[in-house]
């Protein structure tokens, strides 16, 4: 058990000491490995541990960062009630879209979710007064309390860690366990006495207010919003980096999203061709590596003198 | 919307009702190149059970390469209608290799990975099209005979997509009693109902999935190659179609042959006529419809009703 | 009466699975079904417990109504089920298997901040003896033998404590020792906690060896009903079953 606390106790602690290298870069790196490292583990809790495959999971992520954003610019409303409203309406909208989408499943769930997050990408995209529209909604103030970038930064890895710390304890627990029976098996676990779908749609709502808060504090980090995080490809990115992590690991997608984030930066320094590295790479891991980076780390630490 | 529609820019009596025709002919003429990819699609999800993300980028390559053969076919007679089949044939053999030395590889795993796989075909296409031919824009001049129009009312409608709109049905009236009455058409529609049994009955299965995707692949590239007289050769067109393609094939019923006719029409209709009774909705409008059919109908209007 | 099944009728687009089946099963017994394949006995099975939905008919389970109730509503009010395929958690432990039933009997499925592992160590424990798979409390059950994956199965209809328990070929694809086994183990624990037992089986030597009642389902239909004696002598079921002039 300790075993699997100081590893992520010894990161947060190389995390912390990341703005003390004075390098803008890698305080913004930080962040954004953060953000989307959360945005990931809230994905895998549908993905990796309940097998259910969204493809709109982009949805909750930019109805946090507009809800946040807009309050915060439009209504002045300050950033702590801002950002509980983002969760809060992530997790609502999770709920009602989770409604409809648990009723199916496989291709016609993912197909749904798709839909979904297209419906309001198309919102956000016409919806100019509120949003504007495809010019984006920009000029998004920055909290007064967080006035400096390493502040901000500080911020997310508190924010992070502790929805990561409160999301292991659930993934760990007596509901976190039916979620992967459910994955494995959702015909036997309704008969053990589950009503599955119930369980899916809590999973669901979870991983939306998760996803939500991912997004507002992307927002407030870009002083930004643009329709385009809501778009299709931002859910397939999202699910890759989970896929290149792990799924079945819980700290495996924020090592997908450290991974290709950083990857990502390096590439399009030299050639504007990621996209087909990332098609590559994407291709590559599937067919060699299906547990992603962790999946490959637990199966070379357990070989020696493995007991599995 | 690829094709070069008109917007009807007053908003106050009844629009004239010849323009509306030839809005409504432009929809059947956009549904007609929909149906063809769209109908491939239905067929690799029925059969292979993959719902095939890289298909609007097969239709992409089928125009840019109809493209590429007319200008190497610069002069001949006839150059036109040959570069269509070079170029639909080129995809339907890239559709096979894919199938045949990658995909058929993931068919043990689960249905994510398939899909991811696909998705990953969809980076490294798009890439490819631009590497080899650049971020500009082409267009193909249209077959000499086929360059007038024929007036509608008071209107005057392009000769080409006239034929356009008589070559669809027949396509898919060809395609249909291929699938009834040939030894190959049987197989396939033994395949869609029962994988495993065929294996056992010692039909070459692998054979069968690599025909399929051939024909699927060709169809799409037989799209891409038809509309490049009357559409852009530009670097988007494959994500854009795609989605149209699933809306399709969602609404008349994946792996219905009829009913993705069917959803073409639909399709087709709405995204003429739905931006002139709502602008501002018309972009949500269709996939709210698609969400609609999968929340009341998700066998879609003509596939086979899910049991329980 | 612990279950009484009315006039079931069930068909799928046009052929007719279930016509109008009708029986009842005092609580207690140990009553097998029998007929050829495609007889319908696995489809009569899902119909009990709620995975199909059943056309025309009633279901009742101890003076409830359970027609068309969800299937685990039906597990809740006591009744338990193995599968004809097998079917388990493959990539959770033999030990997680059992403890997820014994989790959701206990009603503690919705509990959100505590570590599973503590949960029901010695309940869990007891059924895994029970089943005899107490030294493969930590193996990946995927990978355990076939028969290892059936003992699992009945471990996991055993967690929720039926007091009905249905059993579809629970000796499907055994040896003749491991069907033994098998079969000495059901009817040990079947008396044990006082349940009634309902299987389907092809293996006629166990049907006939363990069964006080018999049915014999065929084409949907119950062509015969009684000890295994009466059954064995029925003229209709020795032509069906067991070919003409035997």
């Amino acid at each position: 058990m300790s075993k699997e606390n100081w590893v992520p106790l010894l990161f947060i602690f190389l995390l912390l000491c990341i703005p003390l290298t004075e390098s803008r870069f890698y305080v913004f790196l930080g962040t954004d490995i953060l953000i989307f490292g959360l945005f990931a583990v809230s994905l895998n809790l549908l993905l990796g541990y309940t097998g259910l495959v969204s493809f709109g999971h982009a949805t909750y992520f930019g109805i946090g960062a507009y809800t946040c954003a807009i309050l915060m610019k439009k209504a002045s409303v300050p950033f702590p009630l801002a950002f509980a409203a983002a969760g809060a309406l992530g997790g609502i909208s999770a709920l009602i879209i989770g409604f409809f989408c648990v009723r199916l499943t496989k291709v016609y769930f993912a197909m749904l979710t798709l839909a979904f997050s297209q419906i309001v990408w198309a919102m956000a995209f016409k919806w100019n007064s509120l949003t504007g529209g495809d010019n984006g909604f920009v000029g998004v103030p920055f909290p007064q309390f967080l006035d400096s970038k390493v502040l901000f930064y500080y911020f997310t890895l508190g924010v992070v860690a502790g929805s990561l710390f409160l999301l292991r304890k659930v993934v760990n627990s007596p509901f976190g366990r039916i979620l992967t029976t459910i994955r494995e098996n959702p015909e036997r676990t309704e008969f053990i006495g589950i009503h599955v779908k119930l369980f899916q749609l809590v999973a669901f709502m979870i991983s939306g207010v998760f996803a939500a808060m991912a997004g507002a504090l992307f927002g407030i980090f870009n002083h930004s919003v643009f329709p385009d995080i809501l778009f299709w490809p931002a859910s397939a990115e999202v699910l890759i980096m989970t896929l290149l992590g792990g799924i079945y690991s819980f700290f495996g997608p924020i090592v997908g999203a450290a991974v290709l984030l950083f990857v990502r930066m390096q590439v399009t320094s030299y050639t504007e061709h990621w996209p087909v590295i990332l098609g590559f790479t994407l291709a590559f891991l599937l067919f060699f590596f299906p547990g992603g980076i962790m999946g490959f780390l637990q199966a070379r630490i357990a070989r020696p003198g493995g007991n599995r | 919307m690829p094709l070069r529609l008109s917007l009807f820019r007053g908003n106050k009596a009844m629009p004239d009702p010849s323009f509306l025709l030839l809005q409504s002919l432009n929809g059947l003429t956009y549904a007609m190149f929909l149906f063809l990819i769209a109908s491939g699609l239905s067929l690799i999800f029925g059969i292979l059970g993959i719902l095939n993300f890289a298909h609007g980028s097969l239709y992409m390559l089928g125009a840019y390469f109809t493209q590429q053969f007319v200008s190497l076919f610069i002069d001949a007679p006839g150059q036109f209608w040959w570069a269509v089949l070079f170029a639909s044939l080129t995809i339907a053999a890239i559709g096979a290799v894919i199938e045949r030395f990658f995909l058929s590889h993931l068919y043990a795993r689960e249905e994510l990975y398939q899909l991811l796989f696909t998705y990953a075909l969809v980076l490294i296409l798009a890439d490819f099209a631009k590497i080899i031919w650049g971020t500009g824009q082409f267009s193909v001049s249209r077959p000499a005979l086929l360059k007038g129009a024929v007036p509608i009312l008071d209107q005057f409608f392009p000769t080409y997509n006239v034929v356009i709109i008589f070559l669809g049905p027949c396509i898919a009236f060809t395609f249909w009693f291929t699938l009834l009455r040939t030894r190959w058409g049987r197989k396939i529609r033994a395949a869609a109902l029962d994988r495993e049994m065929l294996s056992s009955l010692g039909v070459h299965v692998n054979r069968l999935f690599t025909v399929v995707f051939f024909i699927g692949a060709w169809m799409a590239g037989l799209g891409g190659a038809l509309v490049s007289p009357v559409s852009a050769i530009v670097p988007g067109m494959d994500v854009e179609v795609i989605i149209n393609a699933f809306i399709v094939v969602v609404i008349g019923g994946l792996g219905s042959f009829w009913g993705t006719f069917l959803g073409s029409l639909i399709v087709g209709q709405v995204y003429a006529l739905g931006i002139l009774v709502f602008p501002r909705l018309s972009l949500a409008f269709i996939y709210v419809l698609m969400a609609l059919v999968l929340i009341i109908r998700p066998w879609g209007l003509l596939g086979r009703p899910l049991q329980r | 009466m612990i279950l009484g099944v009315e006039k079931a009728r069930k068909s799928f687009d046009g052929f007719v699975a279930i016509n109008g089946v009708s029986f009842s099963l005092q609580k207690g017994e140990i009553c097998s079904i029998i007929g050829p394949n495609g007889a319908g006995k696995t489809t009569l099975f899902n119909l009990i417990t709620g995975h199909l939905r059943i056309d025309e008919g009633k279901l009742i389970f101890k003076d409830q109504d359970i027609t068309n109730r969800r299937p685990y509503q039906i597990c809740r009010l006591g009744v338990g089920r193995s599968f004809q395929r097998t079917n388990i958690f493959p990539r959770l432990t033999v030990y997680q298997n059992i403890q997820a039933a014994v989790l959701v009997h206990r009603g503690r499925s919705f509990t959100f901040f505590q570590p599973v592992d503590s949960f029901f160590r010695k309940e869990t424990e007891e059924i895994l003896g029970r089943v005899g798979l107490k030294e493969y409390g930590e193996t990946v059950s995927g990978s355990l033998s076939y028969g290892f994956q059936k003992q699992l199965e009945l471990g996991i209809a055993l967690a929720s404590e039926p007091e009905l328990l249905l059993l579809d070929e629970p000796t499907a694809g055994m040896s003749t020792q491991e069907t033994h086994q098998t079969m000495e183990l059901i009817g040990k624990i079947t008396r044990e906690k006082g349940l009634t037992l309902l299987f389907t089986e092809h293996d006629m030597e166990v049907v006939f060896s363990i069964s006080q009642r018999i049915m014999v389902l065929h084409q949907g239909r119950l062509i015969a009903e009684g000890t295994p004696e009466e059954v064995r002598r029925n003229p209709e079921v020795q032509k069906v079953y067991l070919g003409e002039g035997r």
